[in-house]
């Protein structure tokens, strides 16, 4: 048994002893211990270094709000944790654990001459100290605050955990199983009601677990938990521990992360590390209890100062003393019963000092049986010891004047502030606070949503006040549900319920002014700190916190805020809710990101769509790009060829012969009903009326704008019928857009609209020998001029399978496009391949395709297009059909903007020393003007093109269309490149290779 | 998550569901031709920013896939009520609670 270890206390397994190390030693602890707890019984005090000043610090509370014992968790390869509170950590035989922020050891830290250097690293230290000179930020200050800043180490490792998610619907969702959830929990499950019950602790009880001495209606607490428990299983209620309600959402939806292997020291198999649980619960009881609060005073971070109320936690729960000769500075009773349970555990208390003058006879009358001296009217005005306290200066309070201090020698010092009640998930809900003047802290007041909140949270203290709210708050959610809850009145005995009054710094005969008293210990954040900023101009607390800093770490202000609150408010002269608390955000405790993940991550992070056609691709060597959801081949290399290799390659043979490409990604609608050709007039750009059967159509579609937002070709399969194609990325939004219109514009067009993007495998076919490859496999349709000529559809057969055939071209050679149907498509593929190696067959990907639509000017939208560019402006105004009397977007290219001289055309440019430019670089026209020079337009496209014999781009240019010949300039960061404008055609601007 | 009822499928079901479609009643004019540029920006581009009920329009993608209006509290993010497309205004004082009105 260790120094500090109390036998026959806690609810730790003293027959299970555990060992486990931190910093490279190895500590024995038990069983049902935290990593704070076992370190705590062997008298370990000292767990890390403060993130700013790099000063020592040790645990102050015992659960989750811990803000000092963050520490680096090594539970095997790859699964390291910074920042995991070691008071919430249970130890298991071979867990490893690191003190974080120390170097090169945790009791020699250098960092630490930031403490002698404070003065520089008081409130807005960043905004200060960092702003000049303005050439010293790359090199010294951001290596220097890159180096310091961050709590932790990131791992390095990737994650080999798995994280799963869920849903959950409940009638009753209870928050927190202290007394009060647990009463709420016993009223409401009646009648079948689905109960559950949440804890983010190991074990349910909450506060009952630190309190064994109460009785509940004549049982001890322990024994009294243990069969109520046993109960509520019995009754079907749903008890999660280790389970952490994070976020309150809209309508009752509770976001809950469930802590599944931390905890254990071999993993089970198969099991997810922590699960999301998404609840959404028809009632919510919210008992999340309430949160003590540190006294501020000068070294009030010393290793060894700690929370009363958790030096009670330790023993009751745990079995540990903190200190065999602890001193306790309050200003609540509660901290009087800390001290009483410690004494009778063996501790020789120094004293209590209390700041009140007077305190309840039943207290003085505990501490005078147990001979713990008691000091009223006093304050204390610092704490010494280096890596530890060792003694506490204690100061009378006269008439208001704070008299000369005495060193009061100790090993702990246990200080309460009073409570707080935790409103975290309240307030998410936009739940509205009241302030309430004698508790001096926020309490609930309204929510919107279906939530109650009971017990501490609510500013209730003692077991007996919060299981008899429990049970009534239990009680009217099942009301509202309809159903009558179980009756329940508590009695208990040996309660503790107290009062108390509150401060703001402890007053002191020393200057304040050089004081150390921290409100926010994971910030380092001093009472000073906070009055500077108010002195320094800041008026809201908002304001406050984010100059200071104070309540912005991990643990979100748990402690600090209302304490912050005060001082703020004091420096400003203003009542508390005048000066405003900060918002709390979910999550309510750090949370992993791979509970947010879950699933999602690797190939299951989204969707790949790939088309019939893929796997050939992929079994051909295929280099893959992403293109919207979908992966697309994007050149098919040979051995020892580069991608421009390929590329070259490909187009190459594609215009002397035939290429064969994938187009199956393309999106396609049917637009079918006897109003279809009306409903394509209104919303493409062309006129449709016209368009015969069996014939294709380039279509233009704007929106109401003007500006373009998608292209295709949409071929005329029946007087009623079209089939419709949009870009790949396009092809849902397009959709959107023709639902919205015909749904709310025109509910009388007698239309309907059909997604066939994945009905349909596409193949294209391009090059001179395209006609002679396919005509074998096309029976009762002669491929010519005269016969099919270019933008001609059909629907037939192709090699035995049903198809819809059109003869268009993306690539300005004789073009054919094949659609059959979906699963079909790589029979198709591969019986076109065969019968293509007479001619050299090439199949060609994406980069191929785009390099021989930009040699012939076909834009891509999306890429020559951004939204701002009109029909005119890309030189497609001979699609627009102005002579109808609307369509969408018709309007909009009359707006003066859009009629003015002087708008970016899209236009060719040939670069004179023919290099190739890059894709978005900026354009000028005199580029000897000063800088920041004009921008007149940037590069669009740019390719090699063996066809032209020389790269070749396309540009949006200001004025362009009217500039041809003229030269502009692309200033790159080693030189500047003059280009010539140019038309966008720049192969076979005739179209006679369209011809067969 | 919000929860959003579906006048067409008559079921209130997951936001996950749905996607916002902007604000409600702005008609496409009859003849966009004959608006000025006055009324034609007003048309495209000036929309309502209330802090409290807002009209709007939401489409229900994920399930039957229609557009419908809906009155939505700004300041709670609440739905007061939604209905089918075409329907006139709701009375707003018959979906805001007492004070509110």
């Amino acid at each position: 048994m260790s120094e500090y270890r109390v036998s026959g206390k806690g609810r730790v397994d003293a027959a299970r002893p555990v060992s486990f190390s931190f910093d490279g030693k190895t500590f024995s602890g038990l069983k049902g211990d935290t990593v704070a707890s076992a370190l705590l019984a062997n008298g370990v005090h000292l767990m890390g270094r403060s993130f700013k000043y790099h000063r020592p610090r040790g645990a102050v509370a015992a659960g989750s709000e811990e803000p000092n014992a963050l520490i680096g968790t090594r539970r095997g390869p790859g699964r390291f944790e910074p920042n995991t509170r070691a008071t919430v950590q249970e130890i298991w035989d071979g867990l490893q654990t690191n003190s974080q922020n120390k170097y090169p050891s945790l009791k020699f830290d250098v960092g630490a001459v930031n403490d002698a250097a404070y003065m520089l690293f008081s409130a807005g230290f960043y905004y200060k100290t960092f702003m000049w000179p303005k050439n010293f930020w790359h090199k010294v200050y951001e290596p220097f605050i890159r180096a310091a800043a961050g709590l932790g180490v990131s791992p390095t490792e990737e994650d080999p955990d798995h994280y799963a998610s869920r849903y959950l619907h409940c009638d009753v969702l209870i928050v927190g199983a202290g007394p009060t959830g647990i009463a709420a929990a016993k009223a409401a499950a009646v009648d079948g009601l689905k109960v559950v019950l949440v804890d983010e602790n190991a074990e349910a009880g909450g506060t009952l677990l630190s309190e064994p001495q109460a009785q509940i209606g004549g049982k001890p607490a322990w024994d009294w938990l243990a069969s109520e428990l046993a109960a509520l299983k019995d009754a079907g209620v749903r008890i999660m521990t280790r389970t952490t309600a994070i976020g309150y959402y809209h309508q009752n939806m509770i976001g809950m992360v469930e802590k599944l292997t931390d905890h254990l020291p071999t993993l089970p198999k198969d099991t997810p590390r922590e699960r999301m649980w998404r609840v959404r619960a028809k009632r919510v009881v919210l008992a999340q209890g309430a949160l003590e609060k540190p006294l501020v005073f000068h070294g009030n971070d010393r290793p060894g100062v700690m929370l009363a109320g958790s030096a009670q936690t330790f023993l009751n729960r745990y079995g540990v003393l903190v200190g065999r000769k602890p001193i306790v500075l309050t200003c609540h009773d509660s901290a009087w019963y800390a001290a009483f349970d410690l004494s009778d555990a063996g501790a020789k208390v120094q004293a209590i000092v209390d700041t009140r003058e007077s305190v309840p006879q039943a207290l003085l009358d505990g501490a005078q049986s147990r001979g713990i001296p008691v000091k009223l009217s006093h304050t204390a005005s610092g704490t010494s010891g280096r890596l530890r306290v060792n003694a506490l200066r204690v100061n009378t309070i006269r008439s208001g004047h704070v008299e000369g201090g005495q060193n009061i020698a100790c090993d702990a010092v246990l200080t309460s502030g009073g409570w707080t009640p935790s409103l975290h998930l309240f307030s998410h809900t936009q739940g509205k606070l009241a302030w309430d003047d004698d508790k001096t802290t926020f309490l609930p007041d309204v929510t919107p949503e279906d939530c109650l909140i009971a017990g501490a949270s609510r500013g209730l203290w003692g077991v007996e006040a919060a299981l008899n709210d429990g049970a009534e708050k239990g009680r009217e959610s099942v009301a509202a549900l309809g159903k009558t809850g179980a009756d329940a009145t508590y009695a208990v005995e040996n309660d503790r319920p107290g009062t108390g009054v509150t401060h703001r710094e402890l007053p002191t005969d020393l200057n304040p002014g050089r004081a150390k008293a921290f409100v926010d210990y994971q910030n380092d954040v001093t009472a000073k700190d906070l009055r500077l900023a108010v002195r320094e101009g800041m008026r809201s607390i908002e304001h406050v916190k984010r100059y200071t800093t104070n309540g912005m770490a991990t643990d979100q202000g748990k402690m600090s805020n209302i304490n912050g609150l005060n001082i703020a408010a004091d420096a400003l002269g203003k009542k508390q809710p005048q000066v405003g608390l900060t918002t709390f955000r979910p999550p309510y405790t750090p949370t992993s990101f791979g509970a947010f993940c879950g699933y999602h991550r690797g190939d299951h992070f989204e969707v790949t769509r790939k088309t019939q056609i893929d796997a050939w691709a992929e079994e051909n060597g295929a280099v893959f790009e992403p293109v919207g959801q979908w992966r697309r081949a994007w050149y098919f290399p040979k051995a020892g060829e580069d991608m421009e290799a390929a590329v070259r390659r490909e187009c190459v043979a594609t215009r002397k012969s035939v290429g064969i490409f994938d187009a199956s990604t393309l999106g396609k609608i049917e637009v079918v009903g006897p109003d279809a050709v009306e409903f394509m007039n209104r919303v493409y750009t062309n006129p449709w009326t016209k368009l015969a059967v069996g014939r294709c159509r380039y279509g233009l579609l704007l929106g109401d704008d003007g500006f373009i937002r998608d292209d295709g070709v949409i071929a005329r399969v029946a007087e009623d019928r079209f089939h419709v194609t949009t870009t790949t990325g396009g092809a849902a939004r397009v959709l959107n857009m023709m639902e919205d219109y015909l749904q709310t514009e025109w509910p009388d067009l007698n239309v309907w609209l059909t997604s066939t993007s994945e009905q349909w495998s596409t193949i294209a076919l391009n090059g001179p020998n395209a006609a002679k490859l396919l005509q074998p496999f096309v029976k009762d349709l002669e491929l010519t001029e005269e016969t099919f000529p270019h933008m001609s559809c059909t629907e037939l057969e192709v090699a035995g399978m049903p198809a819809r055939l059109w003869r268009v071209s993306f690539t300005g050679e004789i073009g054919f496009e094949v659609n059959v149907p979906a699963p079909m498509g790589r029979k198709l593929w591969e019986t076109l391949w065969e019968a293509g190696q007479q001619y050299g067959i090439t199949a060609y990907g994406t980069e191929t395709m785009h390099v021989l639509r930009a040699e012939k000017g076909y834009i891509i939208v999306g890429q020559d297009t951004d939204g701002t560019v009109t029909p005119d402006d890309c030189g497609l105004g001979w699609a627009v059909g102005r002579k109808k009397p609307d369509f969408v977007g018709k309007r909009g290219l009359a707006r003066p903007d859009l009629v003015t001289k002087g708008r970016k055309h899209l236009v060719g440019l040939l670069t004179e020393d023919k290099s190739k430019l890059e894709e978005g670089a900026q354009i000028v026209f005199d580029p000897n003007q000063p800088l920041p020079m004009t921008m007149v337009g940037h590069v669009t496209s740019s390719y090699t093109s063996d066809a032209v014999g020389q790269p070749i781009a396309l540009a949006l240019v200001a004025g362009g269309q009217d500039k041809m010949g003229e030269t502009v300039y692309i200033p790159m960061p080693d030189r500047t490149i003059a280009a010539k404008i140019t038309p966008m055609v720049f192969v076979d601007p005739d179209n006679t290779r369209l011809k067969i | 998550m919000l929860l959003i009822h579906c006048p067409y499928c008559e079921e209130t079901l997951p936001e996950a569901e749905f996607t916002y479609a902007g604000q409600a009643h702005i008609i496409r004019p009859e003849n966009p031709s004959g608006q000025t540029d006055d009324q034609w920006e007003e048309f495209l581009f000036i929309r309502a920013n209330p802090k409290g009920p807002h009209y709007e329009r939401w489409r229900h993608f994920h399930g039957c896939g229609r557009f419908f209006n809906a009155v939505r509290d700004t300041v709670s993010d609440k739905f007061l009520t939604t209905y089918k497309a075409g329907a006139p205004r709701p009375d707003l004082s018959t979906l805001l609670p007492e004070g509110q009105k």
